[in-house]
Order: C-alpha cells, then structure tokens, then sequence
C-alpha cells in the first residue's frame, strides 16, 4: 500500500503481532521449562519466565540422554535420514513421473495423470493397515526402508513439478533438441536447473514433512534403535510410570525443532522465490 | 556429416511437403522448392498461413505429413532435429537462462563431442564476429534484446550448420534496433554463405533480406520469387497486396468492348493493348508511386489525408467510394476535401481475375 492511512497500518500491525504471538507462545513456553528443574515444573502456577537449569539440562539431555530412552544422538539421526530419504526420494520420484507426464505423448497419459492425483486421497493414515501388511511382508520392519519407502509416493510433488514444467517455454525444448540432447540429457542440463528454485522449495515442505511423520515410524518401529526424536517425545511421557520429567522433554522437544527451523532459514530465499517465480 | 560445404553443397529441396494435423486441419498444401546452396529465403505471409509451420517441419521440430524435404543431399524426413545439420533461431531466443553465454554457444558441440580446445576456438571466433567478447560470462537475463538475439545467432553460427533457420527473430527487437540487426544478419549470412531460411510477417523486412522469397497465404505457396519479381509480376491479388508500402490500389472494374476499355466508377478506361481475359469481371490494380498528378488527368480523388514523411508524400483519398493511395514526391500543397486529378503510369497496370484473384 502506498497511501498513508495510519489507522489501517495500526490495525494491521495489531492483527499480524497478535498473530505473531499466537505462534510463538507455546515455543516461548518450551523455551521456558527447558530452562527450569523438575520440581518448579510441578508447582502451580507454572512458570512464564526463563530459569537458571537450560545448559544443566540441555547437558543431561545431550550427555547422558533421558532415562528410559533412546540416547538423543542416535534419535536424532534417524530422524534426519529418514526426513531426507522421504525428501529426496519423493522429489527424484515426483520429478520423473510429472517429466514422463508433460514431456512425453504416451497412452492413457491422462490416466496415468490421475491415478497419481487421486492418491491424494490415500495418506497412509487411511491405508494403515495393508501398508504395513506389505512392509511387514518384505521383511522392512525397523529399517530405514520400512520407515520411507511407504511415505515416499507423493501426488502433490508430481503435480507442483507438473505446473513447474509447463511453465517452461517449449521453444527451450526444441533448441535443446536442435542442440543435440537426447531425453535424459534435457533433464538434466536444461531442465532441473530451470526448475531448482521448485525442487528447492519442495525440499523444505517434504523435509518437514518427513522430520514430523509420527504415526508411521511409532508403528513400524520397535527396535530402540531405530526410534525418531519426534515419536520418542511422546513415549518419554508415559515412560517408566513416574512423573514426566518435562524439562528434559521440553529439551528435546525444542532440540527436534532445530533441524526443520534451519532447513527454513538456510533455504528460505529459494522457497518463496521456487513459490512464487512465474518467469522462468 | 560433413561441415566442409565444398564437398557437400548445400541445398534444401522441398517435395510437395504437406501438413495435416490429427484433427484433420491442414496447415500446408504441397510446397514445392528447391534452394541453392548460400541463397537468403525468406518465408513471409500473415499470421496463420502456415509460415512458422513449414519451417519447423525443415527443422525437423513439426512432422512431415506427406512429401519430402532433403537437406544436403540427404532426405531428412525421419531425422531427429539435430541429426539434420541445421541451426534455429527462435523468436524469444530460447536461450537456456541457467547457462552463461559461453555455455549457452558451447552446449551444441559439446553434445556433438567436440573437443574442448576446439569448442573454446569456435566460440571466442564467434563471439569476435558478434561482439560478444566481453559478454561471455553474462546470464541471459543479465542481456538487453539486441544482446541476447546476437548470442542466439551466435548458438547457431559456431555449429557451422549446413543452413540457418530463423523463425520471426527480430519481432522482439524495437524499431530501430530491429533495422540494424536485419544488416548484421543480411552481412553475416552473405559472408558466412550459408544457407537461410527465415521467416517473418513483416513484408519490408522480407523484401529487404531475401534473394528470393516464399508468399504463404493459407498454407499454400502463392508465390516463389525474387523481391522485385513478385514487385513488378505479382502471381495473384494478394501477393500483389501484401509485397509494397503502402499496399497497391485495387479497383473492381468491368472489362469491355473487345478488352480494350476498362469501365469503373463512371469512368471509361482505354488501355493501350487488348487484354485477353476470360472473364469481365476484373481487379485493376495499381502501386500508390506508379500515379502522377496532371491537371487533366482521367482520375478525380478527394483527398482524405496527407501523411507528411519529408522526403515523400503519402496521400489517402477516395475515387467514389473506393480508397486510393498516392505516394508523391516532396511535399504536396493539399489540403482534406481537396480534389487532385491524377494519372496513372502506363506500364505500371495489374490486372486480376475478379474472382480467382489470378494474374492475368
């Protein structure tokens, strides 16, 4: 807006701070009984400011783990391997089906379009049970592969790639071609780089995705080994019938939030540009 | 393939070349030509007649239908695009904008496998031709038009095809920009002596550039000729309309007395030879400077307006109802409403078939 109307500006800063505050309330608390021992956790009221316990418990958490649970380096890791297997997997996958879908002129095309699409329709919270069924099955139980693979399929990717490529002028195809490029070789020295702001985009909603995926990996795992931060969370809760000990749980909790957080702020410049770029 | 054109001429031959696509339109009707090695072709028409169409199918970018186009010697009917030998440039340049423009010139070899020292001599050559040394490292959006035209020309020209293909290549460029760039390719291409085909809507450009050019109307070839053929011995009404600035006159008129006068808006027209026609009904046609202002002369026109250019005079008026245009010389004291009286050359007449709109 250019004008000057001073009321508007003061009402939409009221509206956007409130909003602000309205996210940011519940990560101040996690901050807050982070930073607080056992015992005042317990105490009513609770506490609004910062206590004088985060590095004594962010050491706990980090050294010695919670008690009842996995060591938080091991649960950490398998939470980033398996966020960045769904990642890239889902967007090598959804890359070459929407390539396949815009580029090439083969039968029941269409059809093909929309049976990817309608899987949208099937989270794996609908088609819980055979999944597992199948994971089972093929004996990928407690791998990494039972923990991705299933996740891995994804219609939005396909369709958001599908959007990218169509927005690409056809004119580079065809110098591509006059050029000398077989198939695979527009794919990859015309194509991905035109698109990587999309790829780049993806990769930060599909790495949150993956890194926040709770159902799935509490189901399918029961090694303590192959425990992710995100399920571990919730298990801390009920672990061991005693009092959950919330400064280590909101320690963890606020140490699984750091990943997504970096990946946002280390790619955010792409994101929006990968969002919002029509030019190509 | 061979780039040593003195081994292997080149030489595009079109045979009876069709375009019908799967919804039954058919886009060109069996185009006959045959292009010498080195020759400047310029395909023009207005939007729609196929023009872009048929040179994508020489590119190998569109099907053919039926019919056979040779490059070189070499049917090429079944060949993938790059397999033919030919370079394009596109109108919006398609250049790839991830690529510098080193990159962009460099990416054709690379794929044909050229050795990197060669490809690094090829482009800098080029680049020197163009003037684009200094862009080298650039991005294409870093690049203004003109820039950017030149380094699509400069993608085609370090392949050393065996004919360049342009489609519409300066309709991005402004005014003036698009007069100096239709030199630097004229010069280019005369000095390379490579083979073009180029196609364009803009009738000066194609008189300008071609040595002979193809009139499209509806994919079918109306015309095949040297600028100044299809000038002075338009085949048909429409060639006759669309090749010339500002366009020729048209009259409808009533062939009489033996073919010998011409009768049209009141007037009784003696033409100076007989004109065999099978037909009365005939289109008499005229070019705007094929007409001299004389105080007795057999047309009365009531001036309409007066463009002033300077050098010229361009003159829209009305004889009765139908719009003439006058191109005269220096400046000319008329004013709107007037009426000029005016001849026209002698052996300046067109004549076409009213109905078929052929020569005759």
């Amino acid at each position: 807006m250019i004008e000057n109307r001073p009321v508007s500006t003061a009402i939409s800063h009221i509206v956007l701070l409130a909003g602000v505050a309205i996210v940011l309330f519940p990560i101040w608390i996690t901050i807050v009984a982070a930073s607080h021992d056992v015992a005042r956790l317990l105490e009513v009221p609770l506490p609004l400011g910062l206590g004088d316990q985060f590095f004594e418990n962010l050491k706990q958490v980090v050294g010695k783990g919670v008690e009842g649970s996995t060591p938080i380096g091991i649960m950490l890791f398998n939470s980033l391997v398996m966020a960045l297997m769904i990642a890239f997997g889902k967007i090598s996958i959804s890359l070459l089906s929407a390539y396949a879908i815009v580029y090439f002129d083969f039968r029941f095309r269409m059809l093909f379009f929309w049976m990817i699409f309608i899987t949208l329709m099937l989270p794996v919270e609908v088609r819980i049970l055979p999944t597992y069924e199948v994971v089972a099955q093929l004996g990928m139980l407690d791998t990494y592969w039972g923990l991705t693979i299933p996740l891995i399929a994804s219609a939005t990717a396909t369709f958001m790639f599908r959007q990218t490529f169509l927005s690409v002028p056809d004119e580079l195809l065809e110098a591509a071609r006059i050029d000398g490029a077989g198939p695979m070789q527009f794919f990859w020295d015309i194509l991905l780089p035109v698109s990587r702001t999309s790829i780049a985009a993806m990769f930060v909603i599909l790495f949150i995705y993956g890194w926040n995926q709770y159902l799935w990996p509490l189901l399918i795992t029961t090694d303590k080994n192959m425990v992710t931060i995100v399920m571990s969370i919730k298990g801390m809760m009920e672990a061991l019938e005693e009092t959950p000990k919330w400064h280590h749980i909101m320690m963890t909790a606020l140490l699984a939030m750091i990943p997504p957080v970096l990946v946002v702020i280390g790619m955010q410049k792409l994101f929006v540009k990968g969002l919002t770029e029509t030019e190509k | 393939m061979s780039h040593d054109s003195s081994q292997n001429p080149s030489h595009i031959r079109l045979k009876g070349v069709e375009k019908i696509y799967p919804n039954g339109y058919k886009a060109i009707h069996g185009i006959d030509m045959e292009i010498e090695e080195g020759e400047f072709i310029v395909l023009v028409g207005p939007s729609g007649c196929g023009k872009s169409t048929l040179l994508r199918m020489v590119a190998g970018l569109e099907g053919i239908t039926s019919g056979e186009v040779h490059i070189a010697g070499r049917k090429v009917n079944e060949l993938e695009p790059s397999q033919r030998d030919i370079a394009m440039v596109f109108q919006n340049y398609a250049l790839y904008p991830h690529m510098t423009v080193y990159k962009n010139m460099a990416y054709g070899l690379k794929n044909l496998g050229t050795p990197k020292d060669e490809i690094d001599k090829r482009v800098n050559e080029v680049a020197k031709l163009l003037e684009l040394e200094k862009l080298l490292d650039r991005r294409p959006k870093q690049l203004s038009g003109g820039q950017r035209q030149r380094v699509a020309m400069g993608r085609a020209i370090v392949r050393k095809p065996t004919a360049f293909l342009f489609d519409e290549p300066l309709s991005n460029l402004d005014a003036k920009l698009r007069v100096q760039m239709r030199l630097v390719i004229k010069n280019l291409q005369a000095r390379l002596g490579t083979t073009t085909l180029y196609v364009t809507h803009d009738q000066v450009e194609a008189m300008t550039m071609a040595d002979r050019l193809i009139v499209l109307k509806d994919g079918i070839a109306e015309q095949i000729g040297t600028p100044m053929e299809l000038y002075d011995k338009p085949k048909t009404k429409f060639v006759a309309g669309f090749i010339g600035s500002p366009a020729m006159n048209f009259i409808e008129a009533k062939l009489a007395n033996d073919g010998i006068e011409l009768h049209f808006g009141g007037i009784n027209f003696t033409l100076k030879e007989k004109l065999n026609s099978q037909t009365s009904n005939i289109t008499f046609g005229f070019r705007p400077e094929h007409i001299t202002l004389s105080n007795n002369g057999a047309l009365n026109l009531k001036v309409e307006l007066i463009e002033h250019l300077g050098a010229e005079s361009i003159i829209h008026s009305k004889l009765g109802e139908t719009p003439i245009t006058l191109r005269l010389n220096g400046h000319i004291d008329a004013k709107n409403g007037d009426t000029l009286n005016a001849n026209i050359n002698v052996d300046s007449y067109h004549f076409f078939d009213s109905e078929s709109g052929v020569r005759i």
